[in-house]
């Protein structure tokens, strides 16, 4: 076989691996669901031309020349989306690393490996554009119909906003393995996946706590401050949204620019890819020696339990990253709970709903994690003790670290009202029931390295969770503010919760 | 033999899928016993050695482990009962010694006496110079070496074990032999499947042939090659045996 055509076959094979791979993830690597997740994927992406019309609509008329907030507004869009795939772009590259077998194939085959992994990288980056593309379709279709299709031209936009984020998250994650190795590298990977995605909005919504007292990202935006300090009309910093603008010119040169930067990153370290999948793949199978034990301790068979789940989770600090992540939201919250002290504002409300919807998501990660997550399903199986003595020791473990993390936050707001803090306690406490109750109801026998597909693995468990998670911040928000639209809430929630509960399978 | 001679007493164990994979199956193994259950890829004896570890509901049939009704009280027949699977399922983060104390504390031994048997075990196994590895860097022998003393740390007295032998090299093997043949001259009783003839041949005091979900010949090595009619190696009685089966 010529290298070209091998090259080309290489091509063929990662298409047709990414492909699958996306295909698994929709469907949660369940054969005959194929079909069904595509009609799914087709009615959500129709669904959300709605929310999309709701958001975007009524910027469908924008033209050049615009002035300078609608400027910052646009570009700050833009940036929030280069973020978020960035975000997406780094978790990729990871899985593709840590995740993909085939690489001693691969390196053990009589072709060059600098243009095999060349067409990897290009391949993640395609990957990266293309989920960026399909969540952007139904915003530009909005402007397109609603405005015209000069539109059009953020389909480029979106292009070279994928190739640049694909192209920067590839440099930053080998350059990772590098400074920290394959072992850190994961981690740390995912931490800045989820500060790059989450971070953006967050430092947002902490600047403008600071300085205008709200949670609105807005407040700084469409300040005048901004507009002070943001540069003159024809700034480089403006082009991607003169580029969506319709601006050709510009949309050119972003195109152009993307993939110079995609073309230099596939020159410089393509030749490095090979040395870091070893990095990788070695790394496997070091030993990683822990301090002394220490001596065997007494205790209850639910103890052993107990401690055996802590250890895990604390040993795991990937597994960790993962749920604690949804904890970043809570550094707003917390930041406008602290300068409620000094003033009463009245936005200390909004503390309410995010801490309990953050305490359902993390009580659903952290009950898959010890319910469905269990390496030694058989060992537990075994063991001489009720299934239901079994399962109530990993949801204590659920409540523990639940109540060990909210706790101290909780005791705070009740300084500054305390009928709020008992409120969000409230929430919380039934928001983690709830997450945890639907994943005993959903529960599978998974590895808990499988953590990332949990939530394909039952679609219904997952919008049941995040459905029971808003439901409840929902009802501890109205609970202060219109107690009948809580009721409301909450009965609905209620409705959601026996919902799921009437179709999860049956067990004995 | 009576229910409280016998270490298992099966009967009439049934337990389908698609196709019945158990099929009424008797099986008696006496105490202090090493049993060897043999079988074809398919023959069911995964599934009936998970039926008797509570891994697995029967459809049909009675399950009795040292005079315990195992379906009607299955913790008393897991506190005396260890199980070993071919994949060993251990934790990754866990060193050997903290598995062998969680092991032990599910089980509810004492925590001085455990500490004592699981640094015995780990040591008689040569996994001494990992006792404060975590277990995620260990090859497939050695995490099988791990999930073997995690069974053995509570001192049962039957242990049920699934292609125990696979993926181990010629000097662990030599190792979980020695470990079991000592349990079963303490008393232990133990069963085995296993795909490696010559170990059945020559560790196994009783050895059952099992095909189609049913018991096809059962007896000493000796019984075996009486009831064969020729002094045939354990491999040619087998396959004699498995195609008797199959023509059935």
């Amino acid at each position: 076989m010529s290298s070209a055509s091998s090259l080309s076959w290489f091509v063929r094979h990662e298409v047709r691996l990414a492909w699958r791979e996306w295909i698994a993830m929709l469907t949660g690597g369940q054969r005959g669901r194929k079909r069904a997740a595509l009609i799914g994927l087709v009615a959500f992406a129709a669904l959300m031309h709605l929310p999309a019309y709701a958001v975007i609509g009524r910027f469908a008329d924008l033209q050049m020349p615009i002035d300078k907030t609608s400027l910052i507004m646009m570009t700050a869009t833009i940036a929030l989306a280069w973020a978020l795939i960035l975000s997406q772009a780094i978790e990729s590259v990871t899985r593709v690393f840590y995740a993909r077998a085939d690489l001693d194939l691969i390196m053990s085959s009589p072709v060059r490996l600098t243009n095999i992994f060349s067409v990897r990288i290009a391949a993640i980056a395609l990957s990266v554009t293309a989920m960026a593309l399909l969540f952007s379709t139904p915003f530009i279709d909005v402007l397109v119909a609603s405005g015209g299709a000069r539109w059009l031209a953020a389909f480029g936009v979106v292009i070279a906003i994928g190739l640049s984020a694909a192209a920067i998250a590839i440099a930053v994650t080998l350059i990772l393995f590098r400074l920290i190795g394959p072992s850190r590298t994961r981690l740390v990977a995912q931490v800045v996946a989820a500060v790059v995605g989450a971070g953006f909005v967050i430092a947002l919504q902490v600047a403008a706590i600071l300085s205008y007292g709200t949670m609105s990202r807005f407040a700084v935006l469409t300040s005048d401050a901004a507009a002070d300090f943001a540069p003159d009309a024809d700034s480089l910093l403006w082009w991607p949204a003169r580029a969506m603008l319709g601006d050709s010119e510009a949309l050119l040169l972003l195109l152009a620019g993307s993939l110079v930067m995609l073309g230099a990153v596939m020159a410089i370290f393509s030749p490095r890819f090979a040395d870091t999948a070893i990095g990788v793949s070695a790394n496997g199978a070091s030993a990683r020696a822990v301090p002394q034990t220490k001596a065997f301790r007494n205790g209850s068979r639910q103890q052993a339990l107990r401690r055996k789940e802590f250890l895990l989770l604390r040993r795991d600090p990937w597994l960790m990253s993962q749920s604690l992540m949804q904890l970043l939201y809570l550094v707003p919250p917390a930041l406008l709970l602290w300068r409620s002290f000094s003033d009463s504002s009245a936005a200390i409300l909004l503390v309410t709903p995010v801490i309990v919807m953050a305490a359902g998501q993390l009580a659903g990660g952290l009950a898959w994690l010890t319910i469905s997550g269990e390496d030694a399903a058989d060992l537990v199986t075994t063991a001489p003790l009720p299934p239901a003595s079994v399962i109530r020791a990993k949801i204590e473990v659920v409540l523990i670290a639940i109540a060990a993390i909210f706790a101290p936050l909780l005791a705070a707001l009740a300084f500054a009202s305390p009928l709020q803090a008992a409120v969000t306690a409230l929430g919380v406490v039934i928001a983690t029931i709830s997450a945890t109750a639907i994943q005993l109801w959903f529960r599978v026998q998974a590895k808990r390295s499988q953590f990332r597909r949990r939530q394909t693995s039952s679609r219904i468990a997952t919008f049941a969770e995040a459905f029971s998670s808003i439901g409840w911040a929902a009802t501890a928000a109205l609970v202060l503010v219109a107690p009948l639209g809580a009721a409301i809430s909450g009965f609905l929630t209620v409705a959601v919760m026996a919902a799921t509960w009437k179709i999860s399978p049956r067990r004995d | 033999m009576t229910m409280t001679e016998a270490a298992l007493e099966v009967r009439g164990l049934t337990k389908c899928f698609d196709r019945p994979a158990v099929d009424a199956l008797d099986l008696s193994v006496r105490r202090g016993e090493f049993y060897a259950l043999l079988g074809p890829n398919g023959a069911g004896k995964t599934t009936t050695l998970r039926m008797v570890a509570g891994l697995l509901r029967p459809d049909a049939g009675s399950v009795s482990i040292l005079g315990i009704d195992a379906l009607a009280d299955s913790v008393a027949a897991k506190q005396v009962m260890a199980w070993v699977s071919d994949e060993p399922m251990i934790y990754d983060k866990l060193t050997p010694l903290e598995y062998l104390e969680f092991v032990a504390g599910l089980w509810g031994i004492d925590a001085a006496s455990a500490e004592f048997t699981a640094h015995t075990l780990l040591s008689s196994l040569g996994l001494e110079p990992h006792l404060h590895e975590r277990c995620e860097g260990f090859s497939k022998g050695m995490r099988q070496k791990v999930a073997l003393a995690g069974a053995l740390v509570h001192e049962p007295r039957l242990i049920i074990l699934d292609e125990p032998l696979t993926g181990l090299d010629a000097l662990s093997a030599r190792h979980v032999k020695g470990l079991l043949q000592e349990r079963v001259r303490a008393g232990c009783t133990v069963i085995m499947t296993t795909h490696i003839l010559e170990v059945a041949e020559r560790m196994a005091d009783r050895i059952g042939v099992i095909a189609a979900g049913r018991l096809v010949a059962e007896g000493t090595l000796e019984e075996l090659r009486r009831r064969n009619g020729r002094n045939d190696t354990l491999e040619d009685m087998f396959i004699a045996l498995v195609d008797e089966a199959a023509a059935a």
